[in-house]
């Protein structure tokens, strides 16, 4: 090989491996940890974020949410991110995005929970809607958005960030 | 509750408060004399204190009704018309009075700050100084999230968590457990005021006074299998925590009957409620009798039904540990 062929074929190895780098972030991104799913302020109309994102690898879902943790942990839990957001400066709420291993992991949190006074929505694969609260899955993610307000707007306000975050959840 | 005034109410909550106290603090029936057995088979009182407008018209806590309900269950637990003679009969000057807070729930589902505030406010007026009380959980993050403001120093009442202090080096067992325990509870405060959450519970059926002891410990993520059972009988065996331990006001005001201990507002009512005793098994025991009413109202299983019930309550109250009593029979209960 000439040291010309020997630059072209150092470059394009460079290139590869920088884009096989990309890709890697993204992935990663894409599967999970913190900010992607998270809208930033504004982008789901009244809603703006209030407090750092949390993730806690399964290892350390206890100390977010204690005994719970268990039945997360035996429908394979990977972690859950957390964060909190203000809904015109009247609602406070809390988002967990808790991603399983797969999407049967999802359903079977979701489906362990009685449905009591929610009512089933169209949002992701399944969803349930109650006055302060709203729980989906979308393949692996099982996201829970609780809100500390009730209100006339509290439902439909919690339905337009929960649409903000599926659209934000790979399959 | 007219029937119990007078002076035959008295003598009668003596018996209650000499059996609950012979049960909760010396874990010897055995050895006692014929007397201290009948007193020690006198009942638990367990009191439950409700008002209805404790919210008013809005959605938070009305400090003044607060402090009324917090007097009200206090006199009715200790049988006196005042509620700083309550007070002054549970703590002494000079002493350092721990409030163990329960913030895991996060907003929501946390030791309501109001209640907190009144008893504070009781036990200053009762001779203890503010900078001798101190609120606490584990993680000082966690309690400021639910609104707690941490405060070190001063002299005014101490709010934080044991990770400003760490736990002692020194492991610490009995039966099942062994764990390292918070500095606060072992260097800050020589009596206990336990203030938990009624709550459902995942693994152990329900949550109130003996669980919220798991707050304590470096490692309470080990004591979770089989229903916490027997970790939290064996938990709150270890000395330190049991010779401290004077009284327990559970906040019901919001509580919660499926799916905690995390808040979750569909299965969440605002109770508008203090749970009261100096038995905690009783108190356990009262409070998930709570629970299952709920349950029974939301059209869900029993605990039982929901293979979770808490087995822990009977461990608590049997021959190797006699913690209190979860015998219906020997708990009486007082709405006030």
């Amino acid at each position: 090989m000439t040291s010309v062929g020997r630059v072209r074929a150092r470059g394009v190895l460079l290139i590869t491996i920088g884009i096989a780098l990309l890709l890697g972030v993204a992935c990663k991104r894409q599967s999970g940890t913190g900010a992607s799913f998270f809208p930033a302020s504004n982008q789901v109309a009244g809603w703006a974020t209030a407090g750092e994102i949390r993730t806690f690898e399964a290892a350390d879902l206890w100390k977010y949410i204690d005994g719970e943790a268990e039945r997360y942990l035996k429908a394979g839990v990977q972690r859950v991110s957390t964060t909190d957001y203000k809904f015109q400066n009247k609602i406070d709420a809390t988002v967990d995005v808790y991603t399983m291993g797969n999407a049967e992991g999802a359903g079977t949190i979701f489906r362990s929970e009685p449905a009591v006074d929610g009512k089933p929505i169209q949002l992701g694969d399944a969803a349930r809607l109650s006055s302060q609260s709203l729980v989906f899955r979308k393949g692996r993610f099982l996201v829970r958005i609780v809100a500390f307000e009730e209100s006339a707007e509290t439902q439909q306000a919690l339905l337009q960030l929960g649409r903000g975050i599926e659209l934000r959840l790979a399959r | 509750m007219s029937s119990l005034r007078g002076a035959n109410r008295r003598d009668f909550l003596k018996k209650c408060l000499t059996g609950a106290a012979v049960l909760g603090a010396s874990g010897r029936m055995g050895l006692l004399s014929p007397a201290e057995e009948g007193a020690a088979l006198a009942k638990s009182r367990v009191v439950i204190a409700r008002d209805a407008l404790l919210r008013g018209t809005g959605t938070t806590v009305d400090s003044h009704r607060m402090l009324s309900l917090l007097d009200r269950a206090m006199q009715a637990l200790f049988d006196r018309d005042n509620p700083m003679e309550t007070w002054k009969k549970l703590v002494r000057p000079g002493e350092m009075v721990g409030l163990k807070v329960n913030a895991l729930g996060g907003r929501g589902l946390s030791s309501n700050l109001q209640l907190v505030e009144a008893i504070c406010e009781r036990l200053q007026e009762a001779g203890i100084k503010a900078s001798d009380i101190v609120v606490w959980d584990r993680d000082s993050d966690e309690m400021e999230h639910v609104g707690f403001h941490v405060a070190t120093g001063g002299n005014r009442v101490q709010c934080f968590g044991t990770d400003r202090v760490d736990y002692e080096q020194e492991l610490v067992t009995h039966g099942s457990v062994g764990s390292r325990l918070s500095k606060i509870l072992t260097q800050r405060c020589n009596v206990l005021i336990n203030v938990p959450v009624l709550k459902d519970h995942d693994g152990a059926g329900v949550t109130m006074a003996l669980k919220n002891m798991y707050g304590v410990v470096h490692n309470p993520n080990k004591y979770h299998p089989n229903g916490c059972n027997p970790y939290i009988a064996d938990l709150n065996m270890l000395p330190e925590i049991r010779s401290k331990m004077r009284l327990t006001i559970c906040d019901a005001t919001t509580a919660c009957f499926e799916g905690g201990p995390g808040y979750k507002p569909e299965y969440s009512w605002k109770n508008n409620a203090l749970i009261v005793s100096q038995d905690p098994v009783a108190l356990d025991y009262t409070g998930w009798q709570v629970i299952e009413r709920k349950r029974a109202e939301k059209g869900l299983k029993t605990l039982e039904d929901d293979k979770r019930a808490p087995h822990y309550i009977a461990t608590a109250a049997d021959a190797q540990h006699r913690l209190g009593t979860n015998d219906p029979r020997r708990i009486a209960v007082v709405e006030a």
